[in-house]
């Protein structure tokens, strides 16, 4: 309690004598206000979560999660270069959205706004069935959609999401035709599923980690494979190139100091780093990934690349 | 189901997470602006810190005591604070005009213990039996599901149904503004990111039902609502003879509400909407529906309570939130490493069981503190001074519709639609449809793409619309209220036509 009242002086008279600048040493010297684009109770909330609690290891201060939804995440990404500047703020960024949306519409922000310092983590593409389907392995759902093009159904969250880019690309790797039926959000596509309405779903391995008994996967979109899941083949050992998902990253507003940016994605590191943290995103199905402040920009142009093969052939680019 | 769970639910720790979790959800719940959906939001963090089965049992003891007192905005202030409470306005509101705003929220007690126990059972009796019914649901009953939802409320509005249907046609509208949740497109912005998040849900009721209220409160000179000379006690008595001649209304709604709450998304919505239609069809009293008729509040709180069971049946046995703070609920549970599905049954029935009886206290303990804070929650309001009133809920609606997406822009949307609520109000469109329209309008939307797609990849696009008994079930109740209205009028000219609706 002492140590703790010491610190948040010490934090108020550093950020009074030395007022805007921010040295690596004492930063962040206040709580930080997390933006979540989403509503509560998703995958980006719950890995936030996750979050949470190491930063205030390392760091002293909280991480205050803040919920702004609206648009599929753009009404608060658009908004967000408004917030203070100071390092103390900010947001969850997700892909394919962050690319995108902006490719498809005017939606008030372009993918270059957004000072991403930090990819922590992804939810592999997979294709679930249920427990009792047909399809044993990859090649039986590939032989059934090429015996009749369009006659399997697949389901998935949302349209131009994560699921959508890895169905349009695995039908043009398999050279077969599905029809993707896009349902609003993951709860719904596995509903679907269960319920017998689709053949099988695009989802995420979070979502085979969460419906364990009653779905299994076919495949996964993940460099090697799943902890969790030892026996599910990744696409690549079948042959298809195929590896993604749903990535998951951190903003800070343009304007925040170098200095505040690498700090933060230091701390972010050192959180993906910790063995607990690790196990307990794995357990529910994350795939950790590590791409720091200064890897993030090579890393965003190889998926814009990756996306925007994917959008031409959506007909929302020429 | 053993009694070592009951005893973990009774521990002394649960017992007042159950009570704090009742209080905060009936305090939150029943400020006008502030929803089930953000009690929940706002006191998950706390949660985290405890055992799995505590943390649900706060988590469910404040959803449960949202949901009723959301019973007092709507009664008291004519605003919804959930759309589940939005039948409650049709009798609660002319009831605490006149005087018996009292009685109404004894009455909304009574029933919404008796909605909240059923529920309760039935998750604790029946969860994994009943969530099949959640997948007997698919794309094409969810729309028809919809259709039935706007075809109810454009029928309920009495004298007006064709106004009823122009409402819920601009709530229809209002609902495409934005990014479309199926399809992607980006739909009637005008280029301007303020209504790319479309119009919000929650900031619509409070715009359309309270704003005309404040309008209207400083207007006028009359006095907010009426104080009769009963005021003062609980008149339990008389809410408890007017509950017990109801009971079969009471059951049949809690029944309705806890069956419907199970088909995720749609349900909890319009159960209320359902009973109460059902609660005025059955009634000898057909005419004092909306003008203050107990039966109708006795419907609608007990059904909107038996949700709050009924809806953690789908999210615990599936993994499939029923309504907006399930799917918070289970969100914090995959944070806490509980999985849910078949094995919270099984493996972990420590935690599932424990957390239902705990619910089923909380929902018990609604009863005493109910009563209670509603007393204060009715005295505040008829003792308050317009001057003050208008003011402090005028605020409470800014904030709350703030607080919901932490967006500036929902407050100017918000207002705006007051305003045009108001003026819609005194042409006689009333606020249900437009918000029904709203609430509905994706979900009928979303089932009507996904069936297409699935049509044309079986080659037939109509016959999936009437695939099977549950659809054309939906269909026919849907035939039948559109024309009920007709027939009724037509009937009643042929027996007295000298009498002219005097419901205007």
């Amino acid at each position: 309690m002492k140590t703790r009242l010491v610190t948040t002086l010490t934090g108020v008279l550093a950020s009074l004598s030395m007022g805007a600048a921010v040295a690596q040493s004492d930063f962040p010297n206040e709580d930080l206000s997390y933006v979540i684009p989403f509503g509560p109770g998703g995958e980006s909330d719950i890995s936030a979560r996750l979050q949470q609690e190491y930063f205030k290891d390392i760091t002293g201060q909280e991480a205050i999660i803040e919920y702004k939804p609206g648009g599929g995440g753009a009404v608060a990404w658009s908004q967000f270069n408004d917030m203070p500047a100071d390092g103390h703020t900010i947001i969850g960024t997700n892909l394919p959205h962050i690319i995108l949306q902006p490719l498809a519409k005017d939606v008030g922000f372009e993918t270059s706004d957004l000072n991403n310092f930090y990819f922590f983590h992804y939810s592999p593409d997979a294709i679930l069935v249920t427990a009792d389907s047909p399809y044993e392995t990859l090649d039986d759902l590939v032989d059934a959609a090429r015996e009749a093009p369009g006659s399997v159904t697949l389901s998935g969250s949302g349209t131009y999401s994560a699921n959508h880019v890895a169905q349009t690309r695995f039908d043009s790797l398999a050279d077969i035709t599905t029809t993707y039926i896009p349902y609003k959000g993951t709860g719904a596509a596995v509903t679907a599923l269960k319920s017998g309405e689709v053949q099988a779903e695009w989802g995420y391995s979070t979502v085979a980690a969460n419906h364990q008994g009653d779905t299994r996967m076919l495949a996964i979109a993940s460099s090697e494979r799943h902890p969790l899941f030892p026996d599910v083949p990744t696409f690549q050992e079948l042959g298809y190139d195929l590896e993604g998902g749903a990535y998951r990253g951190m903003a800070v507003p343009q304007g925040t100091p170098e200095e505040a940016r690498q700090r933060l994605s230091d701390i972010f590191q050192e959180i993906n780093e910790d063995p607990s943290f690790v196990e307990r995103m794995q357990e529910l199905g994350f795939f950790l990934v590590d791409v720091p402040a200064d890897e993030v920009d090579a890393f965003l142009a190889e998926r814009q690349a990756e996306y925007e093969e994917v959008a031409r052939g959506f007909d929302l680019i020429d | 189901m053993s009694w070592s769970f009951l005893l973990a639910a009774l521990t002394p720790f649960n017992l007042m997470l159950a009570f704090i979790g009742v209080g905060a959800g009936i305090i939150i719940g029943g400020l006008p602006g502030l929803s089930a959906t953000m009690a929940v939001a706002v006191l998950v963090p706390v949660t985290f810190g405890m055992e799995p089965a505590s943390g649900l049992i706060m988590l469910g003891a404040i959803y449960t005591g949202a949901i009723y007192g959301g019973a007092y905005s709507a009664i008291l202030v004519n605003t919804p604070g959930t759309p589940s409470a939005i039948a409650t306005t049709f009798d609660g509101y002319p009831m605490a005009k006149r005087g018996d705003g009292d009685l109404a929220v004894t009455l909304a007690t009574l029933s919404s213990v008796v909605g909240g126990l059923t529920g309760a059972i039935a998750l604790l009796t029946l969860a994994p039996l009943l969530a099949t019914i959640a997948l007997q649901f698919g794309s094409v009953e969810y729309f028809w599901l919809a259709v039935l939802g706007l075809t109810l409320i454009s029928a309920l509005s009495e004298g007006a149904t064709l106004k009823g249907f122009m409402g819920a046609s601009l709530g229809l509208l209002l609902s495409t503004v934005g990014v479309a949740g199926v399809g992607g497109d980006v739909r009637y912005t005008f280029g301007s990111s303020l209504l790319l998040g479309g119009v919000e849900i929650i900031s619509a009721l409070i715009g359309l039902y309270c704003i005309p209220v404040l309008i209207d409160l400083v207007a006028t000179p009359d006095p907010h609502l009426r104080v009769s000379d009963k005021a003062g006690g609980f008149r339990l008595r008389e809410a408890m003879s007017l509950a017990l001649r109801s009971k079969f209304n009471m059951v049949r709604s809690a029944v309705i509400g806890t069956v419907l709450a199970i088909l995720p998304g749609a349900g909890g919505s319009i159960a209320s909407l359902v009973s109460y239609s059902e609660a005025r069809r059955s009634s000898r009293h057909r005419e004092r529906f909306g003008k203050g008729e107990p039966d109708g509040i006795l419907a609608t709180e007990s059904a909107n309570n038996a949700t709050v069971g009924g809806g953690f049946i789908p999210t615990l046995v599936l993994g499939i939130p029923g309504t907006p703070p399930d799917a918070i609920i289970l969100g914090a549970l995959l944070v806490q490493g509980v999985r849910t599905g078949p094995e919270l049954f099984t493996e972990n029935a420590a935690i599932s069981y424990t957390f239902i009886y705990g619910l089923l206290f909380a929902t018990l303990l609604l009863l005493p503190m109910g009563l209670i804070i509603g007393r204060y929650a009715f005295k505040s309001i008829i003792a308050i001074p317009k001057a003050i009133l208008a003011p402090t809920v005028a605020f409470m609606t800014v904030i709350g519709t703030y607080a919901i997406r932490n967006n500036t822009w929902d407050v100017l949307i918000m207002l705006v639609l007051g305003v045009v609520g108001w003026f819609l109000n005194r042409a006689g469109f009333k606020p249900s449809p437009i918000v029904l329209g709203l609430i509905l309008g994706p979900i009928a939307e979303q089932g009507f793409v996904q069936a297409v797609l699935m049509g044309q990849a079986q080659g037939a696009v109509l016959p999936i619309f009437f695939r099977g008994p549950i659809s054309w079930t939906i269909v026919a109740i849907i035939v039948v209220a559109t024309l009920y209205p007709l027939i009724r009028l037509a009937l009643s000219h042929r027996r007295d036509p000298g009498e002219v609706s005097e419901n205007e």
